[in-house]
């Protein structure tokens, strides 16, 4: 009964976003208020209805109603609750109900908080943001239905993957896909603004905020597929450059240009069709993502070729959604007028550098992900694009960035000159230099990779600083009167601290373990010790026992091995080889001594004929710093979307606080 | 027959990546072993080197790189033995001959282009065009003026 309700629910939500797609657009165009004010009373009940059908699904998974077939399909009685939960959203239907359930929520967040938006401009984006939601509802109800019933019930289900019964992994999908959707906002007043013909400062202030929160969604996914890889795949890798990986890294490069050019919208009235232009691009990447990941085209053009009908039909609604705004760019972009002057040496002209930067590193990554298929498509050439492509092609743009970011940080808007910005930089140049160089001659080996990363992670994260030091004036003034300043540095300013230090920290994380992981891959007898050596410490570690545990839904193998160094117990690990009982699937359970320098990483593998098992033993030098880095900038976004100007524009009308006192 | 192979294969016990049978006693020629098998893809997985693949046919293709390094192939031509018999979809790293030039020009040709329209936007930036007046301004500023 309740998965009928939810899919009557849908059907009505698929049916008021037509009408909101439709009625508030031609209002806005006649200029009839009644017509335009549809829109807020049902980009409300959209979500509400969607709200239904998204609970009405998450029921029937916890109580394993396997009348569904998607229930019957993913689910099984003895999973965990957790994870019958997020079970949801572990499989197609359930992830794309997810996916409209979010886009609703956005337009929804429109309607309540957009008060003070003009009417016609509110009225145009809830009507944009109702068309993607009717193509995305029709997708569901006609390709991807989740409440289908089944006629002849099975007795249990038949499991989820137990690689996905896992916190990281079960609430990596819901990040991931309040970021792919939160471009959505601003796509959908990209689109509305380019139908108005207008775009001035209260626009940027509208849109930037959706991106940043967009952006920190997509960084906090990200790292929690990053970190989830890294500690379930079991020799702890942290990034493949595997497509779907990179569905989700296009558009949090373009949202990351988006976010930095409306802040020249916003602040200097200048970039203004660049900025819409990223903004139509951040969220056709986003719908290129769901494309890759949903039709599995690039895993296998045959699976394509076999089960067709979602494929096209996304497809399709990629040519609309990225055809229609494109033309609709092509044909009204003109309009637009800047205002703001500047010079090629400018804060402008850095943040144009830095759009250029991210895009075409977007672009590379974008052309290695369907490269296979153009080639196998194009000219029958069978062939595969992987992480030695990605690394080749990609990095560079990075250490670009990284060089050029704290310099564009402290340039002023308008005109600026470089030999005057720099002047303060300098001694940070040869502080970054100077540890780079360090690290050269301590390392063994004369791999570049780690003092060019390091002397880049520490040269953004001292920029981060210094930029800060010089808002206040620190030294300059006295320290009392720089302190009070920093107090009233808008939370803006914090937050591109925060963000650009916690870009370095990645760097630093992603270089140093490239360069110095070391590992030990041998047959190990209870009772043994072996010794590991990370680059500066060597851990000694002893085997101390096996066995055999079971779990709710699992039974595993179970290595008890003690960690020491110098003769010093520093912990216990116990890696695990689970066998999931209903899929007969194997995972590994990698166990980890955590640190800031360094983690120890355990994994047990098969027994060996000849007694004595396959152990695996990592030393990883400054991963966690890679995750650690990613939180810092996922904060940064979050203080500048605390900023006052934000908090002022959401509540303006609200408030209606008096105006000032008139002049006696 | 060859899907019903590797079928059975992926069925098969997996097994963990690199295998301590499998690596070679001199520590020189298995570090050589490993930085070929970075840049070869395993056939059946999702874009994941043999290195760090679980499955059958990663093995063999491991064992497969180890037997041509100790029967005396430098890095090259080991490369170019598996390719030869599993084609150039094995490579992980595309080759940069032929149709695959459009591949590896995409990104550096893209940030010409880009650099190029960016340099453009900014000069005209330099100046403001926006701040003259139409014929329709310029005549009302005119009758504001003389009014």
């Amino acid at each position: 009964m309740t998965a009928e309700l939810g899919h009557f629910s849908l059907i009505l939500a698929f049916i008021v976003a037509i009408v909101q797609m439709i009625l508030p657009m031609i209002g806005a165009q006649k200029g009839w208020t009644g017509w335009m004010d549809v829109a807020v009373p049902a980009a409300i009940s959209q979500f509400v209805l969607t709200a239904v059908a998204f609970g009405a699904l998450m029921y029937a998974f916890a109580t394993s109603d396997f009348s569904l077939t998607l229930v019957a399909g993913n689910s099984h009685s003895a999973k965990p609750m957790l994870y019958k939960l997020t079970g949801t959203w572990g499989n197609h239907e359930g992830s794309m109900l997810l996916w409209v359930f979010i886009l609703t929520l956005f337009g929804s967040m429109v309607a309540f908080f957009g008060q003070n938006l003009p009417p016609e401009l509110k009225a145009r984006v809830l009507s944009v943001q109702a068309a993607v939601a009717v193509a995305f509802f029709a997708f569901l109800l006609f390709t991807s239905n989740p409440f289908t019933r089944l006629a002849f019930p099975p007795f249990d289900g038949q499991g989820l993957n137990p690689l996905l019964q896992d916190p990281g992994l079960a609430f990596h999908p819901p990040f991931l896909y309040l970021g792919y959707v939160g471009l959505s906002m601003s796509f959908s007043f990209a689109v509305a603004a380019l139908i108005e013909g207008r775009v001035d400062a209260a626009w940027a202030r509208w849109v930037r905020p959706w991106t940043l929160a967009a952006w920190m969604f997509l960084t906090i996914g990200i790292a929690l597929g990053s970190w989830w890889a890294y500690y379930e795949l079991g020799w702890g890798g942290w990034w493949f450059w595997d497509p779907v990986e990179n569905a989700s890294f296009m558009p949090w490069l373009i949202a990351g240009a988006l976010l930095h050019s409306a802040i020249v919208v916003e602040k200097r009235e200048s970039l203004k069709t660049w900025t819409i232009l990223l903004a139509i691009l951040a969220f056709s990447f986003s719908l290129i993502g769901t494309f890759i990941v949903r039709s599995g085209v690039i895993t296998s053009v045959h699976a394509f070729a076999n089960d067709p009908e979602r494929g096209v039909f996304i497809l399709a609604i990629l040519a609309v959604a990225i055809g229609g705004s494109l033309t609709l760019f092509a044909a009204r972009a003109n309009v637009m007028q800047s205002k703001g002057v500047f010079s090629l040496v400018s804060r402008e002209s850095g943040l144009v550098l830095n759009n250029i930067l991210l895009v075409v590193a977007a672009f590379v990554v974008f052309v290695g992900t369907v490269w296979p298929l153009v080639s196998e498509l194009a000219f029958d050439r069978k062939l595969s694009v992987g992480a030695p492509f990605f690394d080749l092609a990609f990095t560079p743009f990075i250490v670009v960035i990284a060089m050029v970011a704290p310099i564009g940080a402290v340039l002023p808007w308008k005109r600026a000159s470089l030999g005057k910005a720099m002047r303060p930089l300098w001694g940070l140049v040869a502080v970054s230099v100077a540890f780079g160089a360090l690290v050269l001659v301590l390392q063994t080996g004369t791999r570049m990779m780690a003092p060019i990363g390091l002397t880049l992670a520490v040269w953004l994260i001292l920029g981060a600083l210094a930029d800060v030091a010089l808002r206040v004036r620190l030294g300059k003034i006295a320290f009392g009167e720089s302190m009070r300043r920093l107090k009233n540095l808008p939370r803006s300013d914090f937050g591109k601290m925060l963000a650009h230090a916690g870009l370095g920290i990645t760097i630093f994380g992603v270089a140093a373990i490239t360069a110095w992981e070391t590992e030990d891959i041998r047959v190990a007898k209870v009772g043994d010790s072996f010794e590991v050596s990370g680059p500066v410490t060597t851990y000694q570690i002893r085997f101390d026992d096996v066995r055999n545990i079971r779990g709710a839904n699992y039974t595993a193998t179970q290595g008890v091995f003690t960690v020491l160094v110098n003769g010093r117990e520093i912990s216990t690990l116990r890696p695990e080889k689970r066998l999931y009982a209903v899929s007969g699937m194997p995972t590994t359970e990698a166990a980890m001594d955590i640190g800031v320098t360094r983690d120890v990483y355990l994994v047990i593998g098969d027994a060996q004929e000849n007694g004595g098992w396959a152990v695996r033993s990592y030393v990883k030098p400054f991963v966690n710093w890679i995750w650690f880095g990613a939180t810092i900038m996922a904060l940064g976004s979050l203080l500048s979307l605390t900023d006052r100007r934000y908090r002022v524009a959401a509540g303006a009308k609200r408030r209606q606080e008096p105006q000032g006192v008139a002049a006696e | 027959m060859k899907r019903l192979l590797v079928i059975l294969l992926l069925l098969a016990t997996p097994i963990w990546a690199v295998q301590p049978d499998e690596i070679l006693p001199d520590p020189a020629l298995e570090a050589r072993a490993r930085v070929i098998s970075k840049g070869l893809r395993c056939l059946v997985c999702r874009n994941e080197n043999i290195d760090d693949s679980n499955a059958g046919l990663a093995r063999d293709l491991r064992l497969l790189v180890r037997e041509r390094i100790m029967a005396g192939d430098d890095n090259e031509q080991v490369v170019t033995y598996v390719v030869d018999r599993y084609g150039e979809y094995v490579l992980l790293q595309p080759k940069t001959t032929g149709t695959n030039l459009l591949l590896w020009a995409a990104g550096p040709v893209m940030l010409l282009i880009g650099g190029g329209i960016g340099f453009g936007v900014i000069r005209r930036r330099r100046t403001n065009p926006a701040v003259a007046l139409n014929e329709a301004e310029a005549a009302r500023l005119k009758e504001l003026i003389e009014s």
